[in-house]
């Protein structure tokens, strides 16, 4: 019997040793030597995104994952109906998974018009109660310049009619292989490991298919093939890695919005990539999974999101569910004493017969 | 900025407003239903969300029912009565000793049946043992159930054979310090999970568990034990019923929206069936346990009770991870608290 790595973090004492918050090196945590590889991870950038679903592809083939619905059946062709998202979630069959989000918004652009200028604008656009007519001209103006220019780079920015416009949301969806991993967590079996590499893989040869893992993800990515009984996840190419290539997903990536690399330097390069953004003008730009301070501590597989997290089916703030872990073992070992307590006192307060 | 595009909040919506993707909670119960009716009827908890495609965001559990109820209670059941039947046995009740050693070594046999048949990979439970996790509860619980069903198995099946009476008692009384934890460490299985309704309440399952276990252990081993004798076992079905029906309660009301999977559809049918035969077989115990007929019909009732609450709960969590609404809104609710929260200490300091 092994006395897991996990259970030393349970003091909540050690600072580079917790049940939830930042931990600087989780690789070293888990118990590998000093001169263990780097953590790995992966920056989904959903603003080049284009939907392409090759890393779904790449996926299934390299990982020889079996054909399923848009509900997780297994071999089994089925349309989601709802968009050109076919795949619909992730699951034990679906590592990663191209969410498709169409969406539209009202826009005061000038229109050519045989009335007034300005009367058709006055539904929309900004008008400050007060103003005169030439302030509020002048800000639907800068208003719409703005529109015009904005139009030019933000890339999933498209018009349709004129005042209306449509945007398409496509992000390549992946287990996030947290910092602290609630199925590394609650697996009774040791059949969840943290590599070398910082990723978090299922065991096929040990899983018994208890299911905890599947309850515990916050982001609801891992599950159950239902006819075999184990359980199946990213594992972030872990034999590719081991051989020194990179993920399937990350090659078949046509525009690089999957980018694979040490979680350092691909921070690094998506704080860039938002403070890029941020200066176009793209504001709802924001990263996903990034902040070492949230739940979960961080994630290793995370994310630029053009929208809410929500929209994404993203959970807006996950808490790794093994946080609150302490508490409720106190509760449960007051809750036993309890019924010790109240039997002793079921016992004594009867006459002996 | 002055408004562009892309600024927050800047009125992107669902093109095709496909189902539920942008929709508020209301409630089935409000007349006109769907959620085109938002607005007519003003409700607090009436908020509008987001989601993809209305589709769920963490998965919901594998797990099987009956197997993981009938688990819950017949461990439960078990735990409590090991516990009462080395009281019995230490302050010289030979038949409640016995009844309760034959309920603890049949429920714990038994609730191992299900643990076993729920899991994936039936042939491989004994990989439960390969480790000890105590961030895992149900590692923990293997590790409380393995000793546990060990002892008060050989207990019963020692019992019943009439053989080694001194072993016996040592066997009683290890199944008893293993059964309370046996009987509470379920509220912590359920509650160390992502499913929004179970771990809402994460410090008020174990108490729920442990009092329906009491209700369940004293019901089961009242029926079976002379009234004469069976004044413990009544005592504690009561308090465990009480105990059970004060915490439910507070899971039932103490957390927002994730507590409305308790009142509704099918998990409501079964925790308000609990609610009815847990306070009846209480009040039957007090007013007629002393009398044979009395103590079968309110033992059975406590018991029913118990069984009923824990497929309320477990059914209720399950109904809370298939709606994104019991993910998303509490998560924007705690964001929220914690932006107004920094905005407080920012502008204090």
């Amino acid at each position: 019997m092994t006395i897991s790595s996990a259970s030393a973090a349970f003091t909540g004492n050690d600072p580079g040793n917790r049940l939830y918050g930042p931990v600087p090196d989780v690789t070293g945590q888990s118990g590998y030597d000093d001169d263990h590889p780097k953590r790995v991870g992966f920056f989904t950038d959903t603003s080049v995104c284009i939907g392409c679903k090759a890393c779904e592809v790449a996926c299934k083939e390299w990982n020889t994952l079996p054909m399923d619905d848009s509900h997780g059946t297994k071999d089994v062709i089925g349309m989601s109906g709802m968009s050109y998202d076919n795949t619909g979630q992730l699951g034990a069959n679906s590592w990663r998974h191209v969410a498709f989000i169409e969406q539209s918004r009202a826009v005061d652009l000038p229109m050519p018009t045989f009335g007034r200028p300005g009367d058709d604008r006055h539904d929309h656009g900004p008008s400050v109660a007060g103003s005169g007519d030439h302030d509020s001209t002048a800000k639907a103006q800068a208003s719409v310049l703005n529109a015009e220019a904005l139009s030019e780079f933000d890339p999933q920015t498209g018009q349709s009619g004129a005042d209306k416009q449509v945007r398409w949301l496509m992000s390549s969806d992946v287990c996030k292989h947290c910092t602290h991993a609630g199925c590394l967590d609650v697996c009774p079996t040791g059949a969840l490991f943290r590599t070398e590499y910082g990723t978090v893989v299922v065991q096929g040869d040990i899983c018994n298919g208890c299911g905890y893992c599947v309850a515990a993800c916050p982001y609801g990515v891992i599950d159950q093939r239902k006819d075999d009984g184990r359980v199946f996840k990213c594992t972030m190419c872990y034999d590719r890695l081991t051989d020194g290539l990179q993920p399937a997903c990350a090659t078949a990536c046509p525009t690089q919005s999957i980018q694979f690399g040490d979680l350092d330097e691909l921070q690094a390069r998506a704080d860039a990539r938002l403070a890029t953004l941020k200066e176009q003008g793209v504001e709802t730009a924001r990263l996903y999974g990034r902040d070492e301070n949230d739940g979960v501590g961080g994630d290793g597989a995370f994310f630029l999101l053009l929208d809410e997290p929500e929209v994404y089916g993203l959970p807006p703030d996950p808490i790794v569910t093994t946080r609150d872990l302490p508490a409720m073992w106190k509760a449960a070992g007051k809750a036993a004493a309890m019924m010790v307590a109240v039997a002793v006192t079921a016992i004594l307060g009867s006459r002996q017969r | 900025m002055t408004g562009g595009i892309t600024s927050p909040g800047s009125g992107w919506r669902q093109a095709d407003q496909g189902p539920a993707t942008q929709r508020s909670t209301g409630r089935k119960k409000r007349r006109g239903g769907g959620w085109r009716g938002r607005g007519e009827v003003a409700m607090v908890d009436d908020v509008e969300f987001t989601s993809y495609y209305g589709r769920q965001i963490v998965k919901t559990p594998v797990w099987k029912s009956p197997d993981v109820p009938l688990y819950l209670f017949l461990g439960g059941a078990a735990g409590s009565s090991a516990i009462l039947g080395a009281l019995a046995d230490v302050t010289d009740r030979p038949t409640l000793t016995k009844v309760s050693r034959l309920t603890a070594g049949g429920g714990s046999l038994l609730s191992v049946v299900f643990l076993i048949h729920d899991l994936g990979r039936p042939e491989r439970f004994l990989h439960m043992l390969r480790v000890f996790k105590v961030t895992s509860p149900l590692s923990v619980g293997s590790y409380i159930l393995a000793p546990f069903s060990a002892a008060a198995g050989a207990t019963a099946a020692v019992e019943l054979l009439g053989w080694f009476p001194r072993l016996k008692r040592f066997g009683g009384v290890v199944a008893a310090v293993f059964g309370g934890p046996l009987a509470t460490y379920t509220g912590v299985l359920l509650a160390n999970t992502a499913v929004p309704s179970w771990h809402a309440a994460h410090t008020q399952l174990p108490y729920v568990f442990g009092g329906s276990a009491m209700a369940a252990g004293g019901g089961i081993t009242m029926m079976f034990t002379p009234v004469e004798e069976a004044g413990p076992a009544r005592k504690m079905a009561i308090a465990g019923a009480a105990i059970e029906l004060a915490v439910v309660h507070k899971v039932e009301n103490d957390h927002g929206i994730v507590s409305e999977p308790f009142h509704e559809g099918r998990p409501g049918k079964f925790m308000r069936a609990a609610r009815t035969c847990t306070a009846a077989g209480a009040g039957l115990t007090a007013v007629a346990g002393r009398t044979r007929v009395g103590a079968i019909a309110s033992g059975t009732l406590l018991a029913a009770g118990s069984l009923l609450t824990r497929f309320g709960v477990f059914e209720a969590g399950i109904a809370s991870t298939k709606d994104p609404k019991y993910v998303v809104i509490p998560q924007r609710e705690r964001l929220a608290a914690r932006e107004a929260a920094d905005l407080a200490s920012t502008t204090t300091s």
